[in-house]
């Protein structure tokens, strides 16, 4: 039987430079197949081409033993591969049946035959066992989960034969991913076959059967994921040891520098209460919608608060905005990093001394000289991939746009670092990077708040983790005093 | 329906009640304002605006904007009158002149969709090329003729009998007709699903460019439409009419709670934000208020009507 889908020796550049030098991708009926890689190593050029949004330059493709050369997106999703992209694609004031039924609406000389169409987003919907969602609420007032599972819904629809999903736990809280999984293990059994791309290997070795590893545009392992452990695929992806991930750190806590006392700010964050110190790095853990973004947003003066305070060294800073808190020493990194953290179409250097452009300045004038050169500084220290201080952010790969928009707090420079989400959506080298940036700056006595929703991350970050759930901040603790089954008892509210 | 998605349906309605509410306030005005005959000049008055609010918010819900439409009623307009001077018969000067306006509208939608460019550059710069067009067509002046059926359209034979004109019906019907479209066509719904995400319809397999082309095409044929019954009421052509009038269009569907952003709008709530316009124009006369005073009153009533509606969708959100 020929398997569902080969890859030979693909081929892709772009301009001078070689994204795909020769891939080689095989996938069997109803296997979920793991495609691993660091950013930049060409599973997003890949998956582009198999989706057919862009041609290969050489190589072959094929589906079920036929020759695959899809003439776009559309020929693509009709020969039967489909994708579901990392940054979610429903119409978002569409109700949910629409969006299930977008471009094969059933119709009758352009009259939409409402019904029917509901009955088979509704059939859709029920196979992923979600057939309980309100089909006539819009798609994007549902919780982003519920929103994935609209589009994966859609993405079924036309019967596909590979489905490729692109990091779709990157934004789901640990309930939702494991609702995902079983979705994804229901469309195995039906023998759709499902290439998974993440970065999460906890999740690749649970879910896949087997693997592929992409570095530098070429494939360069593949086998069954039985048998092997994540340090391999680690290996394979970044081409040595890695052997720990997090830094070693030793705790050097010194006096109290953020003090947040009965915080709330809107519906999301109803109360919290905090303590840090220099030298200090406090996770803070929760499911999505927890309110750990807001309670950093509203430390920052980002969200007004609605009652609680915020004092700094001891001091009540209640002026909170984000100006007043630049200057005040606290800086804060966005989990949004394309719509809110950076300014995409800007350069690695200006995106480095947006807080303090004044100071580049003398009487209105800026010298550009200068600020190429501080963000050519911030190149070399944090070994960003740029081809200079003046290249667009937009064009970096995730892993190198975060380390500029950590360049920008350290250039500030920030003594409070609120990190939201650092190391969301980069690949494994570059997180290795970025921790050990936040240890560094832990040794040298700068506070660090630390949100994430990966426990291994806080695990092994952090000298603190504070647990958040439904808008409070219910617990904190030293880490050596939460398990991760502890820990997540306290975000879902159940005793452990 | 919960109380809160009702209010934000209603909303225009309200909007409108407390309109007509602050013009009836005053009695002296109240004898005059306050009754069917002034009504029914209020919503003759409406007729145009309606009927180029009708092209608009189909255009608005797929996200675009179009600036020429003042220039391309002028020009409807000068070409219904000129037809007429030539002895075409008025079914035919109907037809020709939809056409004109849908030709328009389709040059706009290849220019927006087939170059990919942006919609109000495009439209900023066919609002001059149509607005010269009509003055070079008319010969720079207007253009008269000596009588026509559809001279009528946009007034009665009895003003305060009970009979509302054609051109009020006309609207009537193409507000229910394009109100059923938007729901029960896969054209219509297509529009939303190109208004609310482009990029994902096209992934759908909607047929984008198609589409927006037929959208602005039938747009053009409503502002045609709305061209012949601004040569109506005038009984003329004239090719400096209508200036500006786009604004008013665009002012009556934000009020009506379309979005600026694609994806949400309504064809009631477009209706009733043009008879809000008209309402605040008669009322505004009838208060004695200057027009300078008018000009300043609707652009508040528009600021108000978008700041409203920013606060209801913060809290449905």
């Amino acid at each position: 039987m020929p398997p569902r889908l080969r890859l030979t020796g693909i081929r892709k550049s772009f301009g001078a430079t070689l994204a795909l030098r020769g891939v080689s991708l095989e996938v069997a009926p109803g296997e979920v197949h793991a495609l691993v890689g660091e950013n930049g190593a060409g599973k997003s050029t890949l998956m582009n081409i198999l989706s057919g949004a862009l041609p290969a330059d050489e190589g072959a493709m094929e589906l079920d033993g036929t020759p695959y050369a899809p003439r776009d997106t559309l020929d693509a999703r009709h020969r039967g591969v489909a994708m579901i992209h990392q940054e979610l694609s429903l119409a978002p004031h569409l109700s949910a049946w629409e969006n299930i039924m977008l471009g094969a609406e059933p119709s009758h000389g352009g009259w939409l035959r409402r019904g029917e169409a509901k009955a088979q987003a509704r059939a859709a919907l029920e196979r992923l066992g979600h057939g309980h969602l309100d089909l006539e609420r819009a798609a994007g007032k549902f919780p982003i989960a519920e929103q994935q599972i609209i589009e994966i819904a859609r993405a079924l629809r036309t019967e596909p034969r590979v489905l490729v999903m692109d990091e779709p736990t990157s934004s789901l809280a640990q309930a939702d991913t494991e609702r995902l999984f079983t979705v994804i293990r229901q469309l195995r059994d039906r023998g759709v076959s499902v290439i998974y791309i993440s970065h999460f290997l906890e999740e690749v070795e649970r879910l896949a059967d087997r693997y592929t590893v992409l570095k530098d545009g070429q494939s360069v392992g593949t086998g069954s994921m039985a048998g092997t452990a994540p340090a391999q695929l680690v290996r394979l992806m970044v081409g040595r040891d890695v052997t720990e991930l997090y830094p070693a750190r030793t705790a050097n806590a010194g006096a109290t520098v953020l003090e947040v006392r009965n915080l709330a700010a809107g519906r999301r964050l109803t109360g919290a209460d905090l303590t840090l110190a220099a030298g200090e790095i406090l996770g803070v853990a929760g499911l999505i919608g927890a309110g750990r973004t807001e309670l950093v947003r509203a430390v920052f003066g980002l969200d007004a608060s609605d009652r609680g305070v915020v004092a700094l060294d001891g001091r009540e800073f209640s002026r909170r905005e984000p100006g007043a808190s630049w200057r005040a020493g606290l800086g804060f990194l966005s989990e949004n990093r394309k719509e809110e953290g950076l300014m995409l179409p800007l350069s690695v250097a200006e995106n480095t001394v947006l807080t303090k452009l004044g100071g580049f300045g003398r009487l209105g004038w800026l010298r550009r000289r200068d600020i190429d050169a501080a963000g050519a500084a911030w190149i070399g220290r944090l070994g960003v991939k740029a081809s200079g201080p003046d290249q667009p952010v937009g064009q970096l790969s995730g892993g190198n746009q975060q380390k500029v928009a950590l360049a920008r707090l350290l250039e500030h420079p920030a003594r409070i670092f609120l990190l939201d989400e650092p190391t969301r959506g980069i690949d494994v080298g570059s997180k290795a990077q970025i921790y050990e940036l936040i240890a560094g700056l832990a040794r040298e006595g700068r506070a660090v708040v630390l949100v994430s929703s990966y426990l291994p991350e806080l695990f092994g970050m952090c000298d603190r983790i504070a647990v958040m759930r439904r808008g409070e901040l219910v617990e904190c603790r030293a880490r050596a005093d939460w398990t991760e089954p502890t820990l997540m008892a306290a975000a879902v509210g159940a005793a452990a | 329906m919960n109380t809160k998605s009702l209010l934000a349906k209603l909303g225009p309605f309200l909007g409108l009640l407390l309109v007509i509410g602050l013009f009836s306030i005053s009695t002296e005005v109240r004898g005059y304002f306050l009754t069917y005959p002034n009504f029914k000049i209020i919503l003759t008055q409406t007729v145009i605006v309606a009927i180029g609010a009708l092209g608009m918010t189909l255009i608005i819900i797929a996200g675009g904007i179009d600036l020429s439409v003042g220039s391309a009623i002028a020009f409807t307009s000068v070409v219904g009158a000129l037809l007429i001077q030539r002895g075409w018969s008025a079914a035919a000067v109907v037809l020709a002149v939809v056409a004109a306006g849908g030709g328009i509208g389709l040059l706009n939608g290849v220019a927006i969709a087939g170059l990919r460019m942006t919609p109000f550059i495009i439209t900023l710069g066919t609002l001059g090329v149509v607005r010269g067009a009509s003055k070079w067509l008319a010969n720079n002046e207007t253009v008269n003729y000596d009588a026509s059926p559809i001279n009528s359209w946009m007034t009665t034979s009895d003003p305060f009998g009970w009979s509302l004109p054609a051109g009020a019906w006309v609207a009537l019907a193409a507000a229910i007709g394009t109100a059923v479209m938007l729901r029960q066509t896969v054209f219509g719904r297509h529009i939303f699903a190109i208004g609310s995400n482009e990029a994902t319809a096209r992934l759908c397999g909607v047929p984008t460019v198609r589409t927006k082309i037929m959208i602005y095409a039938l747009a053009g044929a409503f502002f045609g439409l709305a061209g012949l019954m601004q040569l109506s009421r005038l009984r003329q052509g004239d090719p400096t009419v209508a200036v500006g009038l786009e604004l008013d269009i665009i002012a009556a569907v934000i009020i009506g709670g379309a979005s600026l952003s694609g994806g949400v709008g309504t064809v009631l709530g477009s209706m009733i934000g043009a008879l809000i316009m008209a309402v605040l124009r008669n009322g505004s006369q009838q208060m004695g208020w200057p027009t300078y005073f008018q000009e300043i009153i609707i652009g508040v009533v528009i600021i108000a009507a978008v700041f409203l509606d920013r606060l209801r969708q913060a809290k449905t959100a």
